[in-house]
């Protein structure tokens, strides 16, 4: 007879055979043994947070870095609940989570035991699947294929519920079986057909802009090095979403910069006055699209994604090809090359004018602002740090607010997986844990969160995980104390009542950072901050930086609710005849 | 779509809705039905009626049979979204109005009076595959079969014969012919 194993141990043997090398966790109770075994493998290293929804996102930081799963352990109860904000995120940004929690035994399960909660059904809809494990015999299988189906198809987070007798309960173990088929789902099912059909579109458009987005992230790196053999065969302008900022890269000319809300001029103005919009890995996202009924509306549009449901969601498309970005990408460049061999010369003529009315929205220079001597501009801090870090493989982690905007719109990207941010579900607090995450994976490299000061307050208590780890993330606030994308909104459609948006009672950041042990840094003026940068870069350890910018500054461009893509605002002198009126108040 | 999911959509074209069945073969597991149900309230679909049970007890596996109005960009949203669960095997759709396809509900009545109400009661059943499943001298339980829009008229006309309770179950369906949807 084989060996047996107690429950505990087979999650333990399961994580070993899925190469898992970091857990983000927190103990409890119902967990216990699972915790009682973490000693006896030493190939796996717990990350202990200081509070559960930490744990997701720096499991969320840790997998969008690395291409990895992130691995999850919480206890029953208030441990499942409050990692949900987590699982949501990755759910809406599909990064690949298996979440592993303890339940009360079965035995008690729904007689409202202590720290009982219905872990599978609260985290049901924001799960691509959960399991609640009622049999020691499945307890495997069931990790195996969690691990599965977070990593396959479009990824996503998963749960697995274990009670606390499973954990007792001794079984043997196998190692996983060749791998299963998930009920059939495939991946690729475009066909060479449709991508004939895809080179006939590009070689009739004269007006062609390629849209691209996280799942080409998601799909690898190498998708990123096929998309940029594409953008360099056609000569195509190629802009991007918040989540696909990197894989092409921020400073080359062919790129017109971040679309959508607070995008470029010339990237959304191309997107409304293209003939062929080309999505690659991307979804519509209504920060993306405006006004639906007058999105791009002179376009054949293109649309490469590998989840079937995401095609015509919310865009009618005339072509789809489902698949994994980058084999859809190969077949394309292959096919490309063979029929089109000098399409970029020969279409040169064809696309240039084109090109010349890019050019003229380019002067237009939407990304700018009025800097000034005696104040911070926080546009400025972003490209200070860009300028002073840009030589450095630097990652990138954000909060949720104007600071986000801001370094997406100056931080320039020019590797996939460095820039780790909340864009679907928009979680404040999403950027320390983050950042805990991405330094786990990538102990030497340059790890900064671009913070607010109100998103950052949300989860400070994971700068003692960064202190315990000795992981020495750099959290750069841009102080303007107040909520800033909340009052921005609050100036602009609700007549200046800053309601409750101003940061009262804000802490000493520099105080705070020593008392958590790590160095805090303050920054109010123009002239040091180059200075206060270097300091911060060249120092071995957790940084707090407080960077005081001014509190009035609105993030711009900007497309107002209810707005199609070709009428933004462009800055603080452009609000009067673009004021939103009507509908687009009640928009969000 | 007739209400897209985007914040920004103050949509002007309106798209036609149509009644569909929507049949899901799943796993008969704990919580696949939640998960279904869960789906559809989630995402804002509506749910007309809901048949399940097991019909294959050896692989494990239910089915599902949903009846749902929407557009057709919203009925191929349903049907992709239930693709994407990992207990669903297959989904098939059918037009309310297939001819290829047989829908149909059951329905109990109870109809409670003297021997002549009772007797238009059961008469006026007759039609649609009447059943007497229970019988005493003040009452009948009628069993009917039939199209959805047929028991609703039933219910109606049954009032004046004495109907005092009704149950009845959601649409199944079934294709004609030999063939089978794979």
């Amino acid at each position: 007879m084989s060996k047996l194993y107690t429950g505990a141990e087979i999650v333990f043997k399961c994580l070993e055979d899925q190469d898992v090398e970091f857990i983000f966790g927190y103990p409890g109770g119902a967990v216990l043994p699972i915790y009682d075994e973490l000693k006896n493998h030493s190939s796996i290293k717990h990350i202990l947070v200081r509070h559960e929804q930490g744990a997701g996102h720096a499991a969320e930081g840790y997998a969008r870095s690395s291409g990895k799963p992130g691995v999850v352990l919480v206890t029953s109860g208030p441990g499942a609940t409050n990692v949900v904000t987590a699982l949501t995120d990755a759910y809406m940004d599909s990064v690949p989570l298996v979440c592993i929690s303890g339940q009360v035994p079965t035995h008690l399960i729904g007689t409202d035991a202590f720290q009982e909660c219905d872990t599978t059904g609260i985290t049901r809809p924001c799960t691509k699947h959960n399991w609640l494990v009622k049999d020691i015999k499945d307890l495997s299988n069931i990790i195996h294929e969690a691990f599965k189906v977070a990593t396959t198809g479009r990824p996503g987070p998963v749960l697995v519920d274990i009670p606390k007798d499973i954990q007792f309960a001794k079984i043997g173990y196998s190692k996983p079986k060749p791998i299963k088929k998930l009920n059939g789902k495939s991946l690729n099912y475009f066909s060479q057909k449709d991508v004939d059909k895809l080179i006939d579109l590009m070689n009739k458009s004269k007006k062609p802009i390629i849209y691209s987005g996280g799942g080409v992230i998601n799909s690898g790196p190498e998708a990123s090095e096929v998309l940029r053999e594409l953008v360099q065969l056609t000569g195509f302008p190629i802009t991007s979403t918040l989540q696909g900022l990197g894989a092409y890269p921020g400073d080359d000319n062919q790129f017109l910069g971040m679309l959508g809300m607070h995008g470029t001029y010339e990237a959304n103005n191309a997107m409304h006055d293209c003939d062929l919009l080309i999505n690659i890995g991307a979804r519509f996202d209504d920060r993306i699209t405006g006004k639906i009924d007058e999105f791009s509306p002179k376009s054949k549009k293109v649309h490469i994604d590998i989840d079937p449901s995401s095609i015509n969601k919310i865009i009618k498309v005339d072509l789809a090809l489902v698949g994994d970005v980058k084999d859809v990408l190969k077949g394309i460049n292959k096919t490309f090359k063979k029929k089109n061999s000098d399409f970029k010369k020969s279409n040169k003529q064809k696309i240039s004018k084109w090109w010349e009315q890019i050019q003229k929205w380019r002067t237009k220079n939407s990304l700018h602002f009025n800097n000034s001597d005696e104040t911070i501009k926080p546009q400025h801090a972003v490209q200070r740090l860009y300028e002073l870090t840009k030589d450095k493989d630097t990652f990138i982690t954000t909060e949720v607010g104007q600071h986000q905007m801001w370094a997406a719109q100056h931080y320039k990207f020019n590797k996939p997986n460095r820039w780790m941010t909340s864009g679907g579900l928009g979680t404040m607090g999403y950027g320390l844990p983050a950042a805990v995450g991405v330094q786990i994976a990538h102990p030497k490299k340059l790890v900064i969160d671009i913070a607010g000061e109100a998103s950052v307050l949300m989860t400070m208590q994971e700068m003692s995980t960064a202190v315990q780890y000795n992981l020495p993330i750099k959290i750069f606030i841009l102080n303007n104390q107040y909520m800033g994308m909340v009052r921005q909104w609050q100036e602009l459609l609700h007549e200046k009542n800053y309601s409750e948006s101003y940061s009262e009672a804000l802490p000493d950041f520099i105080k705070l950072a020593e008392a958590y042990g790590c160095k805090g840094i303050k920054a109010d003026n123009p002239n040091e901050l180059d200075e206060k940068i270097k300091e911060m870069v060249q120092f071995d350890g957790p940084v707090i930086f407080d960077c005081r910018v001014d509190p009035n500054e609105n993030c711009f461009p900007m497309i107002p609710s209810g707005k199609p893509h070709n009428q933004m605002i462009l800055g603080p002198t452009d609000k009067e005849e673009n004021k939103i009126t009507g509908k687009g108040k009640a928009l969000v | 779509m007739a209400n897209p999911k985007s914040a920004y959509s103050v949509s002007t074209k309106k798209e036609k809705s149509d009644t569909h069945i929507i049949v899901v073969w799943v796993d008969n597991e704990a919580g696949v039905l939640a998960r279904v149900v869960g789906l559809f309230s989630g995402r804002g679909y509506n749910i007309e009626s809901l048949a399940v049970a097991e019909v294959d007890a050896k692989k494990n596996i239910s089915r599902i049979t949903i009846v749902t109005t929407g557009t057709p960009q919203v009925i191929d949203q349903i049907k992709l979204q239930l693709k994407k669960l990992v207990p669903v095997h297959k989904v098939a759709d059918f037009k309310r109005d297939d001819r290829g396809v047989i829908f149909k509900e059951m329905a109990l009545f109870k109809v409670v009076g003297n021997t002549s109400k009772i007797k238009k009661a059961i008469n006026a059943c007759k039609k649609y595959n009447a059943v007497i499943l229970d019988k005493t001298k003040k009452s009948n339980v009628i069993q009917i079969t039939a199209l959805r829009r047929e028991i609703d008229k039933m219910a109606k006309n049954l009032k004046k014969f004495g109907l005092v309770s009704i149950s009845r179950t959601g649409a199944v369906a079934m294709t004609r012919g030999d063939k089978v949807f794979n």
